[in-house]
């Protein structure tokens, strides 16, 4: 509790004390007691001033306040007419029954009371989490190490970055090695190791080691700054739930005053023409009930917090939204477009099969992968990893390819590439090598290469990329290189569809069979291939053409070339966002990470979010409606006006402060 | 022009009640509140006076809600 909310919990046990000792005062010394002693009024009405004022006295100011800048009909007001009259009835009748206006006015305190606890306890939850931002950074300076604000380091200098210390600004690493703790961006536990030449990214707490990192960007451009920006302004687009939230309570609370009014005098003037006594008290006190009820804190309160509270959640989670509407539309999905490479793929080249070997696979994979030891193109960094990881190759008759089996991990061994072995290489732009191993010559390239050479090869009819091995001019086989689809890209899609997604599309610039194949492999229901950039929009506007109603359509990108489609779908989720200024600006859902599961929490989380916002709004819309009827008719009381009333917002607020937590 | 200020508000309703009064201050092209992070972003026309501006946005928003505050 900060230093307002103390004073106000204070505030309230004086009141309620106060208000405990004069009742049973009242009851002893009061007018109507049996005892010789009797205190009679206007004592009783001072002495029960002091609780009133004691507890009410801000509310009062604040709708005197209102009164005067034109901003009448608030809570304060209802407030305060409703137990002023509530003081007047009291006071016209003589019956010393003030007790009621103090108790709406504590019971309506302890209710936001509650409230501002409740906010402030979920904003520390979530604000600890998003708690990123670095303080300093230790910039080498003329062989000295200095503290100094990360606004103020210059691209290219020298960060020192020790163990338990954030990542200031995204940078090479120069020096050292680390393990480094992403969970603050990613929400992921895993964490990454970082050596000399990797990429580290400002956010993540070194865990393990020193290392030096030369920054490649401004403190302002880093991917900490870029994130807080986002967090900080998510709540720029506000949903169609929250603004008709706002235009409810713009008609609502007029239109409720206007209500109590005629129930003050209708009844009392209709009894009067019909010739019966008026009962102006009775009337006068079921308007000011409905007042009371009336008030529709409920409402203007939870429905933006379950807002907050859900993108709070999310961020958690490590899915970051822009905005309540982007939540709301989220909650809708029906089409999931996505992007292949880089979203369901890893983007990365593995060796997948070696084919048609005349002598040992295993041999055609050494001599690639040692003609190719200078190179540092994705496809001869692949060929190396595979000879090197030491995979075992079996022949697959199904594909007629050698295709690799993970050994054991105690018997895996792990091979060298023996520079020793290598004589002069020749790289041929677009073609591929030709080098001198063992003293033979080696030729390792595409099906250009082998034209060139003049050597006779075989024409694949697998999906992959191919790379042709040939030694002394003798064709000997084929490397299949192929893309890898994400361990858990299957189950990201099978989580779409449980989510209620109905279409899986994939829009690829890849070949049609490769596109298909992967598909197959993941259960996704539709393929749109060989596309160019361009094309991808095109594709989208057909599926957007195809939807109906309120469905949404959301494509799904790594951020690459994505930007036109990630703007032109109803929803722009762009993933592996850290280090991709460009997603990050035209997506309206960032995932930290690369994990295409976050694509089904994602819409999981909108769709606990609005849920939540439908139970409140139908909640406290309904009891509302039930206590106002009971209130006109006579059968409500004040008490149970104000129950209802922060019943119903403690209720509300409860059930908003859920959406933060997703755990599934 | 842009420029991001702390403020402190109590409920979320409130938050949204600073916004409209921010918004329709003179000088402000636009205003957003987030409840979530207590900060005010308000966007100035061109070539308003920020200092002038935001004491006018300070006096609107306590209009709307008095329990408010903007560091400025």
């Amino acid at each position: 509790m900060n230093k307002k909310q103390k004073k106000m919990l204070f505030r309230i046990l004086i009141a309620a004390a106060l208000m405990i000792v004069l009742r049973v005062a009242y009851s002893m010394i009061g007018p109507e007691a049996d005892g010789r002693v009797h205190v009679k009024e206007p004592w009783w009405f001072l002495l029960y001033m002091i609780p009133y004022m004691v507890i009410g006295y801000d509310i009062l100011r604040k709708a005197l306040k209102g009164i005067k800048n034109r901003q009448v009909f608030d809570e304060n007001f209802l407030m305060a007419v409703a137990t002023v009259g509530a003081i007047a009835i009291a006071l016209v009748e003589k019956n010393g029954d003030y007790i009621e206006a103090i108790a709406v006015m504590l019971f309506y305190q302890i209710g936001e009371l509650f409230q501002s606890y409740a906010v402030g306890k979920s904003r520390k939850n979530i604000s600890a989490l998003m708690d990123i931002r670095p303080d300093y950074a230790n910039v080498e300076r003329d062989g000295e190490v200095v503290t100094c604000d990360p606004d103020e380091v210059e691209i290219g200098s020298i960060l020192l970055i020790k163990p338990g210390e954030k990542v200031p600004i995204d940078g090479i690493v120069e020096s050292g090695s680390t393990t480094l703790n992403t969970a603050a961006l990613t929400g992921e536990s895993l964490p990454r190791e970082a050596s000399e030449g990797d990429e580290v990214i400002s956010g993540c707490i070194n865990m393990t080691g020193v290392i030096r990192v030369r920054t490649t960007k401004e403190f302002g451009e880093s991917t900490v700054s870029k994130i807080l920006e986002l967090v900080e302004n998510s709540s720029a687009k506000k949903s169609r739930s929250e603004n008709f939230i706002t235009k409810f309570a713009k008609y609502y609370t007029p239109a409720v005053c206007i209500g109590a009014l005629a129930l003050a005098v209708l009844p009392p003037v209709i009894r009067i023409i019909f010739g019966m006594s008026p009962a102006w008290g009775s009337w006068i006190y079921r308007a000011l009930t409905f007042l009371v009820i009336s008030c529709p804190c409920a409402l203007v309160i939870s429905i933006p917090l379950t807002f907050f509270a859900g993108i709070g959640g999310a961020s958690r989670a490590g899915i970051l939204v822009k905005g309540s509407t982007y939540l709301e539309s989220l909650a809708h999905t029906k089409i999931v477009a996505m992007d292949k490479t880089g979203t369901m793929t890893k983007g990365v080249f593995e060796v997948s099969g070696i084919h048609h070997g005349t002598i040992d696979g295993e041999k055609i994979l050494e001599y690639a992968a040692h003609a190719e030891i200078y190179s540092s193109h994705p496809i001869a960094k692949s060929i190396q990893k595979a000879y090197v990881s030491g995979l075992l190759w079996s022949f697959d008759e199904a594909t007629g390819a050698a295709v690799p089996v993970q050994r054991e991990a105690e018997d895996q061994v792990k091979r060298k590439i023996n520079r020793d072995r290598v004589g002069s290489v020749e790289e041929i732009g677009g073609n591929g090598i030709l080098a001198k191993v063992d003293d033979k010559s080696v030729a390792v390239g595409n099906d250009k290469l082998m034209d060139r050479l003049g050597i006779e090869h075989s024409h694949c009819h697998h999906v992959e990329t191919v790379v042709h091995v040939a030694i002394d001019g003798v064709y000997v086989g084929h490397i299949l290189i192929s893309d890898v689809v994400k361990p858990t890209a299957k189950e990201a899609v099978r989580g779409m569809r449980e989510a209620g997604v109905s279409k899986t599309v994939i829009l690829t610039g890849d070949s049609k069979h490769v596109a298909e194949a992967v598909a197959k492999d993941l259960g996704i229901t539709e393929v749109r291939s060989e596309l160019l950039p361009a094309d991808k929009v095109t594709a989208v506007e057909e599926l957007l053409a195809e939807k109906t109603g309120k469905d949404v359509l959301v494509f799904v990108g790594d951020g690459i070339n994505d930007a036109p489609v990630l703007s032109r779908a109803d929803i722009g989720i762009a993933m592996g966002a850290l280090g991709a200024d460009a997603a990050i600006e035209a997506a309206d859902v960032v995932l930290m990470d690369d994990d295409p599961r976050k694509i089904s929490k994602a819409i999981c989380i909108a769709r606990k979010c609005m849920r939540i916002v439908y139970e409140n709004i139908y909640f406290a819309i309904g009891i509302k409606l039930l206590c106002l009827v009971l209130g006109a008719f006579g059968f409500a009381n004040m008490w149970m006006a104000i129950f209802a009333d922060v019943g119903v917002m403690v209720i509300a607020v409860l059930n908003a402060i859920r959406a933060l937590f997703n755990n599934r | 022009m842009k420029k991001s200020y702390k403020i402190e508000v109590d409920c979320a309703n409130c938050a949204n009640k600073m916004e409209e009064a921010a918004k329709k201050t003179a000088g402000v092209k636009d205003a957003v509140v987030n409840f979530m992070a207590l900060k005010m972003n308000v966007e100035f026309e061109d070539g308003a006076d920020v200092a002038a501006v935001m004491k006018e946005v300070l006096k609107n928003c306590k209009k709307v809600e008095d329990d408010c505050e903007i560091f400025l």
